[in-house]
């Protein structure tokens, strides 16, 4: 048990006047809360206007993304004890539209997600009564990749992103190669064909803010650079 | 008929022009079972998907052992075994007209997922992976445990709901997403829509619908110590009563054997699927006492009960209230290989290395057996047997059709989620090519929607809606637990009406409409007390003990009084009940062992 101090970035719309500022909360920390039970904590017992996103509180619907100690990360899965420190400072994502206090909009997210067609495109009819076969080794070329949970931290943490709002985002690129990667897919140039473009997978300039900010430990710039070599062996080829 | 406008949107009191919508198929919430029924429905009809999250935040995503299918993929399995399993499994209380269509059109299911994109895990030949899971057996219960599981390691759910969710996107399913739906339209036996709240923007919309199907999942967050998410609240339960509806078997409640200690995060069964042991403090795999041939892959009612004797009987870890479950023996590569997600989540939450450390474990609240009355073709039944309402329909968690009975197996609720979500995709598409006319839409349809926001924001009361809930969820999980009795459940009858005169007494902070989660937070509220009090009463009646539902004071299944579903009515005050039949085909009643 120890009194941490919680630095909260606040905004409500209605208030605009006030703008952007941080709130302080201070509450006693058992061993084992998360930052998102303080949070909690601090909404039902102290300020229930405060406004956050959050849901499975186990680390797989990625609604409580943040940036905590200037790092973003899930709150549910942030061990406030272990970041050894009494002040926390908690901020909603950056780079997206702050909707209220720590909840972001989510239209960037989307946006990316959609430009590259994120679903399997096949042209030949799936067999009757029978899966289509893939085999274990062309299955694995998927693991990194399907488990994805669209938090948005790692286009929040691209300076990329920062400085090209539309910049379709880390988040959307591994989407494109988790299809581009998969045995089952026969129009791998479909989803090349929407990210072949300024905006696209060309903005990446290898920063890898992304891969340190992923909460779920996946690599989007290595999913980049293995997509950069598809589109040059299809230009060369 | 033919309206005389068709185009035209109604006026709605109190409803801006702009905020009345109009869709062929409105559906609340976007799980594995809304989003079944989306994908099926969009290809011919204007299709809107209402979910107070993101639909990839939905609770399905939690899911992590499998979806079971009898693709005898690894091993022999036939639909035959599985319809017995799920049968004896649901202490045959379940519909088994029902359970026979689950069980026939698994491996349909299943493998439309793998032909929409489902990354499952793969046998050496290419095939579909599949694992043990509990309860689910060969040869009619007289083998040891099938490989009938199918799954995505041990991300199943997670697998699903994203492919679901692409396969939307590709048949362009309009979403709303983050709309809280506040109220459903039903008059005079025919749905005509919902009205929900823009949760970013605040404010009131109404969906004039000629279908509306609810897949709103289930309630998990009336208790303590739950798997669930914080947005399983049961608010589609609470919508279905206040329309004058019923619900089925509310008093049948799973807990799962194995959460993580004091959080009650999910520990898959796909632990002991692939070979883990439960332990209590004198080091004994106590299963071997209460289900000697199946051990650790019993039932999950039964696993449940045997841990909290366990626990209740000073036998836990160091007389402490959880025993544990060990994989150690399995081996780095097996647990990294098959159990990631296990691995991970022992890591974050308890700083517990699997491999070298067992996990602490106690049951947590998990999954309703009982909700929203439907039949096989997920239509909604107005008095809860034969009449369905027109236009309205439900599957998932939320619903009772009833595959599950009294308890359910591990890997059949992905399974009924989707294929019942599919089944009501089909109804509603014969139901809109006969119904081609708009119901009409009431002038006052958002009325009692607007009166709530009206008083939660200006209700100046002296309760704290945490607290409240708090007080809920301790008493739900203390006194209508994995143990019954009539003196405990009378108790928690006289504490809910408490509660309930404290949740009149409350106030808000937050009195803005943008992104307002103080408001809704307090709407959730009074939705879960109103439908726990269902629970209670349903199990106060029910005097036997049958699947999850364990009565000490009556401990033994009563086939001849209760082998019955219940229905159960909330007009004000008052709780009426009316019961029906089990349907019974293939398989008589038996004992019930493992």
């Amino acid at each position: 048990m120890a009194m941490i101090t919680f630095k909260i970035n606040r905004y409500n719309p209605d208030d605009e006047k006030r703008g952007h500022f941080v709130q302080e909360y201070q509450i006693d920390v058992p061993k084992g809360y998360t930052l998102l039970d303080c949070l909690n904590d601090i909404k039902w017992k102290l300020d229930g206007t405060l406004t956050y996103r959050r849901s499975c509180r186990s680390g797989i619907c990625g609604s409580c993304a943040m940036t905590i100690n200037g790092v973003n990360n899930l709150a549910c899965e942030t061990q406030v004890l272990g970041l050894n420190c009494s002040t926390v400072t908690v901020e909603p994502l950056r780079g997206y539209p702050v909707v209220k206090d720590l909840a972001v909009s989510l239209d960037p997210i989307v946006r990316g997600l959609l430009a590259v067609k994120p679903y399997l495109m096949t042209k030949t009819p799936p067999p009757t009564d029978q899966e289509r076969l893939q085999s274990p080794e062309e299955r694995e070329k998927l693991d990194g990749l399907y488990e994805c949970i669209l938090c948005g931290s790692c286009t929040s943490s691209c300076p990329s992103f920062w400085a090209d709002k539309e910049y379709i985002g880390p988040h959307a690129l591994l989407k494109a190669y988790r299809f581009v990667a998969d045995s089952r897919d026969e129009c791998p140039g479909e989803h090349l064909e929407p990210i072949d473009d300024k905006h696209g997978l060309w903005r990446c300039h290898t920063i890898f803010n992304c891969v340190e900010a992923c909460p779920k430990d996946l690599n989007p710039t290595k999913a980049i650079a293995e997509l950069k070599k598809e589109l040059i062996r299809g230009k060369l080829g | 008929m033919t309206l005389k406008d068709p185009e035209a949107i109604h006026d709605v009191e109190g409803v801006g022009i702009h905020s009345v919508h109009r869709h062929d198929v409105v559906i609340i919430g976007a799980g594995l079972a809304g989003m079944r029924a989306a994908v099926e429905a969009s290809g011919e009809f204007d299709v809107a998907v209402i979910s107070k999250v993101f639909p990839t935040r939905s609770h399905s995503g939690g899911a992590q052992g499998g979806i079971a299918a009898s693709l005898a993929n690894e091993e022999e399995d036939h639909w035959e075994w599985h319809m017995f399993d799920t049968i004896k499994g649901s202490d045959y209380l379940g519909d088994q007209d029902a359970i026979e269509i689950l069980v026939k059109e698994a491996p349909t299911v299943v493998r439309e997922f793998e032909h929409f994109g489902c990354p499952f895990s793969r046998t050496p030949e290419g095939r579909i992976a599949q694992r043990k899971f509990g309860g689910h057996t060969k040869d009619f219960g007289k083998g040891g445990p099938v490989l009938r599981a199918c799954y995505a390691v041990d991300r199943t759910g997670h697998a699903l709901l994203h492919t679901l969710y692409e396969i939307c996107i590709r048949n362009e399913v309009r979403f709303y997403s983050e709309f809280q739906a506040m109220s459903l339209i039903v008059r005079d036996g025919v749905c005509r829509g919902v009205v929900a709240w823009d949760i970013v923007n605040g404010g009131m919309h109404v969906f004039h619908a000629k279908t509306v199907m609810f897949g709103t999942g289930g309630y998990g967050k009336v208790f303590k110590i739950t798997s669930n998410a914080m947005a399983n609240t049961g608010d589609g339960l609470s919508l279905v009563l206040k329309a004058g509806l019923p619900l089925e078997d509310m008093e049948f409640v799973q807990f799962h054997p194995t959460g993580l200690y004091l959080q009650g995060i999910l520990v898959s069964e796909a632990v002991r699927g692939e070979g883990g042991y439960l332990i209590n403090g004198k080091g004994e795999r106590f299963m071997e006492k209460y289900a000697p041939s199946k051990m650790e892959l019993a039932p999950r009612d039964l696993v449940s009960r045997s841990i909290q004797t366990e626990i209740n009987e000073g036998r836990g870890i160091n007389g402490e209230a959880y025993v544990h479950v060990d994989i150690r023996h399995l081996g780095e590569e097996k647990i990294m290989k098959q159990l990631p997600q296990i691995h991970e989540l022992a890591w974050k939450f308890m700083h517990i290395d699997c491999i070298k450390e067992p996990i602490p474990i106690q049951p947590t609240g998990h999954y309703s057996m009982g909700g929203i009355p439907t039949n096989i073709d997920g239509e909604v039944l107005f008095d809860g047997k034969n009449t369905p309402v027109k236009g309205f329909y439900a599957a998932g968690e939320c619903a009772c059709v009833s595959v599950h009975g009294g308890n359910r197996l591990g890997t059949n609720s992905l399974l009924e989620a989707s294929l019942f979500g599919r089944r009501c995709g089909k109804s509603i598409i014969r139901f809109l090519r006969e119904n081609r006319d708009w119901p009409e839409l009431p002038a006052d349809s958002a009325k009692g929607a607007l009166d709530e926001v009206e008083w939660l924001l200006n209700t100046d009361g002296t309760e704290k809606v945490g607290e409240i809930r708090d007080d809920l969820q301790v008493l739900m999980t203390n006194k209508c637990g994995i143990f019954r009795d009539r003196a405990t459940l009378e108790e928690l009858t006289g504490d809910l009406k408490k509660l309930e005169e404290r949740y009149e007494n409350i106030k808000i902070d937050d009195k803005s409409e943008k992104f307002n989660s103080d408001l809704l937070e307090a709407s959730e509220l009074g939705h879960m007390i109103e439908f726990c009090e269902l629970i209670v009463a349903g199990a106060l009646s029910r005097e036997e003990s049958r699947g999850a539902h364990s009565r000490t004071d009556f401990p033994k299944r009563d086939d001849e009084k209760w082998l019955k579903h219940t229905l159960a009515w909330k007009k004000g005050e008052e709780i009426r009940f009316d019961y029906k039949p089990v349907t019974i085909t293939r398989f008589q009643p038996q004992e019930r062992k493992y």
